[in-house]
């Protein structure tokens, strides 16, 4: 039996609808950002895996996730900040209390 | 032919990372949510390990599971009172959640099971001894400005995250 | 000759414009009259020197072989749009335009000082200045055109410059009124000018002076004889290009901006409405005179547009009561007399009989001599106007006690006009009968008739104001003349009046720069002379003293007195033209059209846009799930798509 390319690939893409269904269903908004970070960590992972597998002999996928994780944690200081700042403007980190942007 | 330890150790890692995300999303705690999460990222770097990226699972788990995960769980205790449970949005917003990630879900299985390229390569197969990326090679190609050597990005990196610094800082504190 | 001069002559009244026109509302009356007098003086000084230089010097250069030569100072690219297509900017010297650098300067300089008195302490002083320094530029830059495109340019500033002059008295509805008449009427009149100009230089592939006029048989030949309507090309392009000059000199049918034009403070009217401007027409035709010479049916038209307009202004000008307007009328009388002089003249024999431009050179002469004594009536109806506040004759009368000066300076000039040995109207008006008569009795006696008119409502108006009754108000309010900036201009220009006639002016312009020598013919000049004394003495009779004969012969022909006092009905045929035909029949469609199909067209893609947009705007809910919802169906249903259709 061999650990193709494609079991891999499955749990990935399971992450990542798992993150979908958090993004859209929880009020929460740090709830919210941890089903992004599901859905940023099952795009890492299908990099690397495309990489082993297609392209054995470089590190290009490797290097792209290495940044991405950078660029992750910058995203979450930033978002956390953000998330800080309405919780102190409105009591609550509740995603239908920020609504302002609208028509 | 892969070996059965790798296999036993991908089994055990997948379902891990399906039950843990499943729980992720789902969990009422958001503090609970944060530490299937954790879960995760150390599943997802196991998987980094198995497929012999040594240093990536590393970072891994020294910048997400560990660094990041501190943010989230600041965060959780600064903005969430103890015990207060995460209520899920309306059942019409559910269900709509469901049939998009559902609808997505299958699309995308049929897409891998489609495309003819990942079929019949084993880890095996790719991780040959030539293939192995040591500490030195990542070195060179981090400090070189060569073709598929990334200095730049690496310092464009830097300077992305002291403005990420300093951005944080001025947004969250108070006035 | 020097560039630096002529440039100059254009630069100080344009410097003088911008000067005033953006600071002088910073400056005191005082300073911007005097800035404006001075820099105007400068430019007639100038102008003498160019002129001066240009019939004296003897420069081979200006005349050659005893031949006045055309010269251009400079003339430059100002904008080339293609290859061909290139206006330039010149400096064009000839015996006209010399002629007319001393006409302009003159009279501007005179309606300067004199304005300096008459528009004391009105509000707007220095605009009123600058605005006349920009027409002294446009003015001076017509005339000194090196082609027809440059005079074009120049033709609509001073269209212009005359529009904000005749609305300078902007709060008077009827000064409005007025230049907007003016505009729009000469306006008009220049869409066939440029119509004109363009098929002329379509086919002579020039727009320059000299190329046109040196050759006329070649820019013949060049039209190929195309022709339109029955007309040849050239044709329709001569009286094209004339139709711009009827409207800028008021002929009949374009004349009826004139009069109104007098809404305008009194020395604008002396100085655009009487004396420059108006001619331009008659320069433009002299101008182009030897392609008017190719087509004779253009001269024929000039001549009759002329002898019918002549006769017409005459015979309203005996029937008006506003001293302005007679000599509006009269003015239009005046240039229609030009226009037939320049009419009848022509470069080849006749029948045996070789007219050799006679008409152009008594054209010119009485141009030259019109300016003069017409802007001295205007600047003295001014003064009238002046001291009575009024510009009826009816609140005038027996004013020649009070106002000597004025009275002296008016009646040289009524003198003038009427054409009265030896005063400067006798001289060319004599050569320019001489012309008609040469040409065809009928014309020769038309035209004296008209003078006839002339003399009869030139005096008629003489003696209204300066004898007669004197009008009772004089005890409240005692007229006297004017003061010295206004008195001045008006010995100045009486001199002149006295004088010029007796400038041997077939020496200096001549339509082929040869010499020609004027001499008297006799029968002529007696007829000319028997018939201005009759016409003075029928106004002596009839207005010196205060008697019933006026009412009599109203009394006699009512229709006819209404008629002309009315002006012939012509602002009433324009308005039922205008008005009934055109505003109702033709605009107002055009209206229902714009609103109904046009207007609803946009206003319908407006509401639509609108309506589809008020009700979509609930997607735009504020709630980031939802987007991403939509976000990611999209991307699936885009996927699916691409699956479909590529896979």
């Amino acid at each position: 039996m061999d650990l193709s390319m494609l079991w891999y690939l499955v749990p990935s893409v399971l992450m990542f609808v798992c993150g979908i269904y958090g993004f859209m269903t929880r009020k929460n908004l740090i709830a919210i950002l941890i089903s992004l970070e599901l859905m940023l960590n099952s795009a890492d992972l299908n990099f690397v895996i495309f990489n082993r597998y297609l392209y054995p002999g470089s590190m290009e996928g490797m290097v792209f996730t290495l940044f991405a994780i950078a660029l992750a944690a910058a995203e979450t200081a930033v978002a956390i900040a953000i998330i800080i700042n309405i919780y102190r403007a409105v009591g609550n980190t509740d995603i239908n209390e920020v609504k302002q942007m609208r028509f | 032919m892969d070996s059965v330890g790798n296999i036993i150790v991908y089994f055990a890692v997948a379902i891990l990372l399906l039950v843990f995300s499943i729980m992720a999303v789902t969990a009422k705690k958001i503090l609970r949510a944060a530490t299937y999460l954790l879960f995760v990222l150390i599943g997802t770097a196991i998987f980094y390990f198995q497929m012999g990226y040594q240093f990536l699972g590393a970072v891994q788990i020294a910048v997400y599971a560990g660094g990041i995960m501190v943010l989230f769980v600041f965060a959780i205790l600064l903005t969430n009172k103890p015990n207060e449970k995460d209520q899920a949005g309306n059942s019409h917003r559910k269900l709509w959640g469901f049939l998009v990630s559902a609808t997505s879900f299958v699309l995308l299985l049929f897409a891998l099971f489609y495309m003819p390229l990942i079929h019949g390569y084993s880890l095996v197969e790719c991780l040959s001894a030539s293939n192995m990326i040591t500490m030195h090679d990542i070195g060179v190609a981090f400090t070189g400005g060569e073709k598929f050597q990334y200095l730049l990005p690496f310092e464009a990196i830097s300077v992305l995250l002291l403005a990420c610094i300093i951005g944080g800082v001025t947004i969250a504190r108070k006035d | 000759m020097e560039v630096i001069i002529p440039i100059l002559i254009l630069a100080f009244p344009l410097f003088t414009f911008l000067l005033l026109g953006l600071c002088g509302m910073k400056m005191s009356h005082k300073v911007a009259g005097f800035i404006g007098i001075a820099m105007l003086g400068t430019t007639a000084v100038l102008a003498y020197i160019v002129a001066c230089t240009y019939f004296f010097s003897g420069d081979p250069a200006f005349i050659f072989e005893g031949v006045r030569q055309q010269y251009q100072v400079f003339d430059v690219t100002w904008l080339a749009f293609t290859q061909t297509l290139v206006v330039k900017i010149g400096f064009l010297l000839d015996p006209i335009s010399a002629l007319m650098l001393v006409v302009i300067t003159t009279i501007s300089f005179m309606v300067h000082l004199y304005s300096w008195g008459y528009m004391e302490g009105e509000p707007g002083f220095q605009r009123y200045y600058a605005f006349l320094s920009l027409f002294t530029f446009s003015m001076l830059g017509l005339v000194v055109a090196t082609n027809i495109f440059q005079m074009y340019i120049f033709w609509e500033l001073v269209g212009v410059s005359s529009y904000l002059l005749i609305g300078f008295f902007y709060r008077l509805p009827s000064a409005v009124s007025a230049s907007k008449k003016a505009f729009i009427v000469t306006r008009f009149a220049d869409l066939g000018f440029l119509i004109g100009i363009l098929l002329l230089s379509y086919y002579t592939d020039t727009f320059n002076f000299v190329e046109l006029t040196q050759n006329p048989e070649i820019v013949l030949g060049t039209t190929g004889g195309a022709t339109y309507m029955g007309a040849s090309v050239l044709t329709w392009a001569m009286v094209l290009i004339f139709s711009g000059g009827m409207g800028k000199s008021a002929m009949m049918p374009l004349h009826i901006w004139l009069p109104d034009a007098m809404e305008g403070p009194t020395p604008v009217s002396a100085l655009i409405h009487a004396a420059t401007m108006v001619v331009a027409g008659v320069y433009l035709v002299a101008r182009l005179f030897p392609l008017y010479c190719v087509v004779d049916f253009s001269l024929t038209f000039i001549c009759c547009v002329g002898a019918i307009t002549a006769f017409y202004a005459a015979m309203v000008a005996c029937a008006q009561t506003d001293i302005k307007r007679i000599l509006a009328f009269s003015t239009i009388s005046q240039i229609a007399f030009m226009m037939v002089s320049i009419g009848v003249a022509y470069d080849k024999p006749i029948e045996g009989v070789h007219y050799s431009g006679l008409g152009y050179m008594a054209g010119m002469f009485h141009l030259f001599t019109h300016a003069m004594f017409k802007a001295l009536l205007f600047l003295g109806a001014g003064a009238l106007i002046h001291a009575v506040h009024s510009n009826e004759y009816t609140a005038m009368g027996g004013l020649r006690k009070y106002m000597p000066i004025t009275h002296w300076t008016f009646l040289i000039g009524c003198l003038a006009i009427a054409g009265i040995w030896p005063f400067a109207g006798f001289f060319s008006k004599d050569e320019m009968l001489a012309a008609m008569f040469q040409r065809h009795w009928f014309w020769g006696a038309w035209m004296t008739m008209v003078a006839g008119l002339t003399s009869f409502y030139m005096f008629r108006l003489y003696f209204l104001v300066f004898w007669g009754e004197e009008n009772p108000h004089y005890k409240e309010h005692k007229p006297h003349d004017a003061p010295w900036q206004m008195s001045v201009p008006l010995i100045l220009l009486a001199g002149v009046s006295i004088c010029a006639g007796w400038i041997h002016f077939g020496e200096f312009v001549t339509w082929n720069g040869k010499p020609y020598e004027i001499h008297i013919e006799a029968p002529v000049a007696f007829t000319s002379l028997l018939v201005a004394v009759v016409g003075i003495a029928l106004a002596a009779i009839m207005y010196m003293k205060k008697n019933t004969i006026p009412e009599k012969f109203k009394n006699a022909w009512p229709a006819l007195w209404q008629a002309a006092n009315r002006r012939f009905y012509w602002d009433e045929i324009y308005m039922f033209i205008t008005h009934k035909i055109i505003f109702n029949i033709i605009c107002k469609s055009i209206a229902w059209f714009d609103r109904h199909v046009i207007d609803a067209t946009m206003d319908g893609f407006a509401k639509v846009t609108q309506n589809v947009s008020y009700r979509i705007r609930g997607m735009q809910s504020g709630e980031v799930q939802s987007y991403v919802g939509w976000y990611i169906t999209g991307a699936v249903v885009i996927a699916a798509i691409a699956w479909l259709c590529f896979a």
